[in-house]
């Protein structure tokens, strides 16, 4: 009786999960009349303005997550190591992004650093670039820290920086050949996450007029009818393929460690 | 001497986190300050509550209050439909055959939000989709005769529970496991029936967790830019939409009474993660 219920529920709630991803995909193959065709993909991807787009959207997540590596795993390791007392103000600076909403740090950045501040980010392309990888950074901190401090506390961080500091390593070594190849799957994890979240994101680029590819998804949705439905079942199939590295990640790195 | 040293190795372990210190001030806590500082200024430069109050204009209060509803709908529907989901999960009986595909696609769903989300439901149950279309040419429903229209509040709703629900799952499922069966066994023991097992056990325990994971669910709602407008274009007339159109082209006429707006969105969702905070801190008394 109970596992009745269950399933019917489990059954129910999938329900309402499929048919959202039945109607996008049927719609994005239905753009020849009467029969089913990959017409809408074929437009979509030989579009200049979508290989533009996404190639930006994509050096863009590359950025972000070296910024955030390089920003995160030694702030996290010099947390652990040094000042564990700090560790609950750090934490919760890095969730912060998740408390302000996106549309207001931007917000702030276009009134901050536009040509008349002290800082005119907004002044050319590239430092525009620069700020939008910027905020990409803030909205990757919380997952990216968080996935990098769990990996952190797996091991014995002070001991391993002591033996490495008596055969000589510097800080640079200590970080690039003993931490990093240490916390490599949650920096992985991290890495994904951000790629997922950066790849679409709509609010900051558009607001700062950079033509990253949330943008043109929703440019292109106002205006034509079966692309945006192949674009959705791409950007869906993009997400899918970032959570399945996360899982396939973390499963090989408990393996290696047992 | 040893003074000296001493002030020099308190500088030294600061030093490894000025990157961290220097780029958090400069791109989230500078800009957000600047926000919250500008929604009490005049153009002058002068202090003044006169922006707050400006807020209280019939639009700006039909915005907040239209956000308001749906994130706060939003959160209990998938509040709701997450927790019964989790339930039958683990306590159903359900094959982990079945679990854990369902909790990778809880990860997934979580993280569709945006532009594509809004494009698969116009696809689904917009006035050309799939669904749509299928009740009137198979039964003649006309969805539109019965009041439906995806590009409401409403419709909003139905859409932020595809990224609602899967976040409640994720976070409620390791509370619902760490129910112990020993509380289990002692209130049979006692000789209590089911229901009095979930009122007077179970929920209390989950009850933190429960409504901390709502809130949390209302200020991820309340800051969702993308979906509404790709779902809705700049019709509907919610705090995020009014706020990106106010960034992009000063619609209310005041650019101070744009920060104060933004403040109030801070407001909403910073009271919202305070709710969150404390109960997960209680939550995890019993939960560890």
């Amino acid at each position: 009786m109970t596992r009745i219920a269950a399933y019917g529920t489990i059954l129910l709630g999938c329900l309402y999960f499929i048919m959202p991803m039945i109607g996008m995909a049927e719609f994005s193959l239905s753009m020849r009349r009467g029969v089913y065709s990959l017409d809408a993909y074929r437009v979509v991807l030989a579009d200049p303005q979508f290989q533009a787009t996404f190639t930006y959207s994509l050096v863009m997540a590359l950025f972000t997550i070296i910024f955030g590596v390089l920003l995160v795993v030694p702030t996290a390791y010099w947390v652990q190591l040094k000042m564990p007392k700090l560790r609950p103000v750090v934490e919760f600076v890095t969730l912060l992004p998740l408390v302000i909403p996106a549309i207001v740090v931007v917000f702030g950045y276009i009134r901050l650093y536009n040509t008349s501040g002290w800082l005119p980010m907004t002044g050319s392309v590239m430092g525009t670039n620069i700020l939008l990888m910027f905020g990409y950074a803030t909205l990757a901190l919380p997952y990216m820290y968080r996935a990098v401090d769990t990996g952190l506390r797996t091991i014995d961080v002070a001991t391993l920086t002591e033996a490495a500091q008596s055969l000589g390593a510097g800080w640079l070594r200590i970080m690039a050949t003993l931490i990093l190849p240490n916390v490599l799957g949650a920096v992985l994890s991290g890495a994904f996450l951000t790629l997922a979240i950066v790849i679409g994101e709509f609010t900051m680029a558009a607001l700062l007029d950079r033509p990253a590819f949330g943008p043109y998804m929703q440019i292109l949705g106002a205006n034509k009818a079966y692309e945006p439905a192949a674009l959705a079942v791409i950007a869906f199939a993009i997400t899918w393929a970032c959570m399945g590295l996360i899982q396939m990640v973390s499963r090989l790195s408990k393996h290696k460690r047992a | 001497m040893a003074q000296q040293s001493a002030i020099v190795a308190q500088a030294q372990r600061w030093v490894g986190l000025v990157p961290f210190i220097a780029f958090t001030g400069l791109f989230l806590i500078a800009p957000t300050l600047f926000i919250v500082i500008g929604a009490f200024r005049t153009p002058q430069g002068g202090f003044t509550f006169q922006n707050i109050l400006d807020l209280n204009t019939p639009t700006i209060l039909s915005a907040y209050w239209v956000s308001i509803k749906v994130s706060f709908l939003s959160a209990l529907l998938g509040c709701l439909i997450g927790f019964a989901m989790a339930a039958a999960m683990t306590l159903g009986g359900i094959s982990n055959r079945v679990k854990s595909p369902l909790m990778t696609f809880s990860g997934v769903a979580s993280n569709f939000a945006g532009v594509p989300l809004a494009f698969a439901f116009i696809a689904t149950i917009g006035p050309a989709g799939l669904i749509t279309m299928y009740l009137r040419t198979e039964f003649g429903i006309n969805l539109r005769m019965y009041g439906w229209n995806l590009l409401s509040t409403w419709g909003l709703i139905i859409t932020y529970l595809f990224f609602q629900i899967p976040l409640m799952i994720l976070i409620i499922t390791p509370a619902l496991e760490g129910l112990k069966k020993e509380w289990r066994e002692a209130a049979d023991i006692l000789g209590a029936t089911r229901l009095q097992y979930w009122r007077m056990v179970a929920l209390p325990i989950l009850f933190p967790s429960i409504l901390g994971t709502m809130a949390l669910l209302f200020a991820n709602a309340f800051g969702a830019v993308a979906t509404a407008i790709a779902l809705t274009g700049p019709s509907l007339n919610i705090a995020p939409i009014l706020l990106y159109a106010q960034i992009r082209g000063d619609v209310l006429g005041n650019p101070n009474l744009g920060y104060a707006l933004a403040f109030g969105m801070i407001i909403i969702t910073g009271a919202a993660n305070t709710i969150y905070i404390v109960l997960r801190l209680r939550a995890e008394r019993w939960l560890k």
